[in-house]
């Protein structure tokens, strides 16, 4: 059931949602190639993708976490431990050894796309 | 040289001296060799005299001193209710007026000292009192409730005088005040001072004749009013004597004891009488032959005393006779040289009449050193000037700033100038240098660990302001910064942010941080956000404009765990419940598979929801008329209960009833901090009441409130905030007293830690929530009024809003997929999260985010 689009050899893209579903500052989560991905929409509306793990439990949760900005720079905390994620790469802003998984993510006629592990 | 037997240590007297010698007594290990023997005469164990008038309002186990009524020291035997009725010094032996002996070793006196009764005709008369023990209070107000009982006369406008008459006031009398002496507070005050404090006190009703003399009590056999030299006369059915003190010094005096001119048994600098086995402290001593009337010297003696039987070198050298306090709601102070007796001694005085403020300091005549001074209406100074005066240090070059209004006086630069030995906390003897250790030292971190740590402005409170100074003053010395801001988007603390949201009514996160922040805030500031409008304005927690805001408990209405599933309490108010909603509970459990277990508010929780299965779960239980338990929010959790009267043969008032209906009444309240509530049917207490937020134990004339209490990490016992109320005085002050912490608290602050920052604590509570001396009871009362009127069950209203429903999915493209990360095992035939505890999560609780410690990777 999952709607995919052929752009180049090897890269798939997943439909997710509307833009309009993710409130701003809010993510979603998403299933995507068999993997829990969490989809954000920050305050400017730039959408950013992270594996919907948080590294600290492993459990499936990030998407649920609150969006703010710390220094200007989007970030989600996780919540459970309130971790902060960097959202445009997934790394931990208070300790970055940490990295949360990052995913290629695009808006095509309004909806929102996964695309594949970016690291 | 320590004694080879035990000895006995007799002690007369059961006041709040006679009290603190004890406790100083087994503090510094007294008892080791000695046995106590405690008599007192009164029927209660020592109690604050000083805080007396508070009787009025909050009952005689607030007052306690002692609320056991023993010593946790096996070696120290108190007996009350039992007066002495002579001492034999060559025998060394006290006889009590039942006959019994008592054999001493060394005798301490602390007898205190009794009311003055001048020799006016009719004092004799029914309706004529005394101001002094919990039984004068007790008859006072017996015939202030008398039939035809409408007005009352204070003969004495002293310190005493003026608290007896604010508890005339209190009971509904029309209140006069009688004063010799041209001015009231004659010792304190100078002409002008008096005259500020009079418009005060003449603006809450009481009249106030000065500078007039009482020719006689008139009456048949009881009183009916006063005549006053020249001719005026006053009706009034009760009168109360407050014209002053006199030792206790008869049992003394008939004993052979050497006693001084003007009354009080003489001793010397060690409060050694004339018979070196006798010692006397408190009230009823005289050392170098003048008595002190005040508690604080009186603790200083018992000091002394118990060094001098620890074979020590402590000596009684006089006193700070410093006041300060508050009458009939007026702050006045008077310390040091306050009449600018010493040489060449020079006045500065600033004086607004409009305002009722008055301020005089006395400086030496080269203006370079402070040797007293008298605050009215405004004695916010005092915690600076008076160690100024003690210290002797150096005034600043416009000694005036001093006393100017806040903004133009020296503030801070105040607390910078004191020494290490200025005495902040006379109460407790804490100096400047005590705090700066304690936090340099015992890295103490704000003014409330401080408080702990050195006892400073734990007894009236009255230093906190300087303490805090202190505290402030220390860390921005040592390049600290003492923040109070929300997190980096808000340089606003929470109380303030409240204030400023009430004042421009906003209604979004976006209008407040535009407003009063910068970025688009986090994890801190969003909820403590949410929390404030939710507080306001009541509003869903999931509306569009509050939603994203929200902590991921609030935003799905239920508890994560650690596997990403939640758990889902329904309410069960006052833990209440019928057989057929205990077997919906049942079933729903059983249906969805969930790990079920009894909490300790007194209802159930269930565990391992799937996120998407919370709102079939809800529609069951809304079905069977359960509501949210808010077991997810920082708002009202449970209100516990014991049976009561209902079924216990022990209850004397209907517990349960009360439970229920004070949960229902604050459900859905969001707050600082998680909220509890207990109440007990008696004073075995067995719902717990007084480790809650708020805790109510039934009396047999209704309810004790106590308040601040809470379990967790840092227990903390609530303490009595007012007692033997109806029910209605019960709710209205929980009502205010709830709002109060709502408005005023600091984010995630429960309400201890919340009242150990109050600036006054729990007295000040006591003035804003009982005696309203704010003004903002019926504020607080109206906006409790507007949160029952408006709550709405959250979770039914989310059962009927497609919208809100909507966000109740596994994945947002694969709804009906149970995300395959979740997994349970078995353990003892119910479900638990699959896998390992997930080794150092720590969950930093009410710690700011940028503070926390990174969880394990």
């Amino acid at each position: 059931m999952e709607p995919t689009t052929q752009d180049a050899p090897g890269t798939t893209w997943v439909a997710v949602c509307p833009l309009e579903v993710i409130a701003r500052e809010s993510g979603v989560a998403a299933w995507v190639h068999g993997e829990a991905v969490a989809v954000f929409r920050d305050h400017l509306d730039g959408l950013h993708a992270l594996s919907n793990l948080d590294p600290a439990t492993g459990a499936s949760v990030l998407a649920r976490g609150i969006v703010g900005t710390r220094g200007g720079v989007p970030f989600v905390a996780s919540p459970l431990h309130k971790q902060p994620y960097r959202l445009s790469d997934g790394v931990c802003l208070d300790d970055e050894a940490v990295r949360v998984p990052t995913y290629a993510v695009r808006l095509v006629d309004g909806v929102v796309q996964v695309g594949p592990r970016r690291t | 040289m320590s004694p080879t037997h035990r000895q006995r240590l007799v002690v007369v007297g059961h006041g709040m001296v006679g009290h603190r010698f004890v406790q100083a007594a087994i503090e510094r290990g007294l008892t080791e060799t000695h046995d106590v023997i405690v008599l007192g005469e009164e029927p209660r164990p020592a109690y604050d005299r000083v805080a007396l008038t508070s009787w009025f309002g909050s009952g005689a186990d607030a007052l306690s001193l002692l609320p056991s009524g023993e010593y946790d020291d096996p070696r120290v035997t108190l007996r009350t209710g039992t007066a002495v009725a002579a001492i034999r010094p060559e025998a060394r032996t006290v006889t009590l007026a039942g006959g019994e002996v008592l054999a001493y070793d060394q005798l301490v006196l602390a007898t205190g000292a009794a009311p003055f009764v001048p020799p006016v005709p009719g004092r004799d008369l029914a309706g004529c009192f005394t101001y002094r023990t919990i039984e004068d209070l007790e008859a006072i107000r017996a015939a202030a409730a008398a039939r035809g009982t409408t007005a009352g006369v204070v003969i004495g406008g002293g310190l005493l005088g003026l608290e007896a008459a604010n508890a005339l006031v209190q009971l509904g009398l029309e209140t006069h005040v009688v004063e010799m002496a041209p001015r009231l507070m004659p010792v304190q005050l100078d002409d002008a001072a008096g005259q500020t404090l009079v418009r005060h006190i003449e603006k809450l009703g009481v009249t106030v004749h000065t500078g007039v003399s009482t020719e006689a009590i008139t009456g048949a056999d009881a009183v009916d009013g006063l005549a006053l030299a020249g001719g005026e006369r006053i009706d009034a059915e009760v009168v109360v004597f407050s014209a002053g003190i006199r030792p206790r010094d008869a049992l003394a005096r008939e004993a052979g004891l050497a006693v001084a001119e003007r009354g009080g048994v003489l001793v010397d600098e060690q409060c050694r009488t004339s018979d070196p086995r006798i010692h006397a402290i408190g009230e009823c001593a005289a050392p170098g032959g003048r008595m002190y009337g005040l508690v604080a010297p009186g603790y200083d003696m018992a000091e002394v005393v118990v060094d001098a039987l620890l074979d020590g070198a402590g000596t009684f050298t006089g006193a700070d006779m410093s006041t300060k306090l508050k009458l009939l709601g007026v702050d006045v102070a008077s310390f040091g040289d306050a009449f600018a007796t010493t040489d060449g001694a020079l006045e500065l005085v600033y004086s607004d009449a409009v305002a009722g403020v008055y301020k005089k300091l006395v400086v030496s005549d080269d203006g370079t050193r402070l040797l007293g001074g008298i605050l009215v209406g405004d004695a916010s100074a005092y915690g600076i000037l008076r160690p100024m005066v003690s210290s002797g240090i150096a005034l600043p070059d416009n000694p005036e700033e001093l006393i100017l209004p806040a903004g133009r006086g020296g503030g801070a630069t105040g607390v910078a100038a004191l020494p290490d030995d200025a005495q902040v906390c006379s109460c407790n003897n804490v100096s400047k240098g005590d705090v700066t250790a304690a936090l340099d030292e015992h890295d103490c971190e704000d003014v409330a660990a401080v408080k702990k740590c050195t006892g400073a402005g734990t007894t009236c409170g009255s230093c906190v302001g300087t303490v805090k100074a202190i505290v402030e003053d220390h860390f921005a010395k040592a390049g600290k910064e003492v923040s109070r801001a929300l997190c980096e988007h808000f340089g606003l603390s929470r109380s303030e942010l409240f204030e400023v949201v009430a004042i421009h009514g906003h209604r979004t996160f976006d209008e407040i941080v535009e407003a009063h922040g910068t970025g688009r805030g986090c994890d801190v500031c969003k909820p403590a956000i949410a929390s404030i409008l939710a507080s306001q304005l009541n509003g869903h927690v999931l509306a569009p404009e509050n939603r994203t805001l929200q902590d991921t408990n609030d935003a799905y209405l239920a508890n994560i765990q650690r596997n990403g599933t939640y758990s889902v309490v329904p309410r069960i108010p006052g833990g209440e419940i019928t057989p057929e909603k205990l077997i919906v509970i049942g079933e729903v459990a059983r249906d969805f598979g969930l790990y079920t277990k009894i909490t300790g508010g007194q209802r159930i929780d269930l565990f391992g929801a799937r996120m998407e299965q919370l709102p079939t779960i809800w529609r069951r239980l809304v079905d069977a008329g359960f509501e949210s338990g808010h077991a997810y929010g920082k708002s009202l959790r449970t209100v516990k209960s014991c049976v009561g009267s209902t079924w216990c043969r022990y209850g004397v008032q209907d517990s349960v009833g009360m439970a229920i209906a004070l949960e229902l009444r604050y459900r859905g309240l969001r707050s600082p901090h998680k909220l509890k509530g207990g109440v007990s049917g008696c004073a075995r207490e067995c719902a717990e009441a007084r480790s809650k937020d708020f805790g109510i134990i039934a009396t047999e004339k209704g309810w004790n409130l106590y308040v601040g209490g809470n379990g967790g990490a840092t227990p903390v016992h609530a303490r009595l905030l007012a007692g033997d109320l109806d029910d209605e005085t019960l709710v209205r002050y929980l009502d205010r007293y709830l709002m109060y912490y709502i408005r005023t608290a600091d984010r995630l602050q429960r309400t201890a830690p919340w009242l150990d920052s109050l600036e006054g604590g729990l007295d000040r509570l006591r003035e804003v929530v009982v005696d309203d001396v704010l003004g903002l009871g019926s504020e607080l009362e109206a906006a409790m009024a507007r949160h029952v009127a408006t709550y709405v069950d959250e979770w039914a209203a989310t059962l009927e809003d497609p919208d809100k429903l909507a966000r109740f999915v596994s994945f947002v493209n694969a709804p009906d997929l149970p995300d395959p990360s979740i997994s349970f095992e078995v353990e003892r035939e119910q479900i638990v999260p699959a896998g390992p505890v997930p080794l150092g999560a720590r969950i930093p609780v009410g710690t700011p985010v940028d503070a926390a410690p990174v969880s394990g990777r």
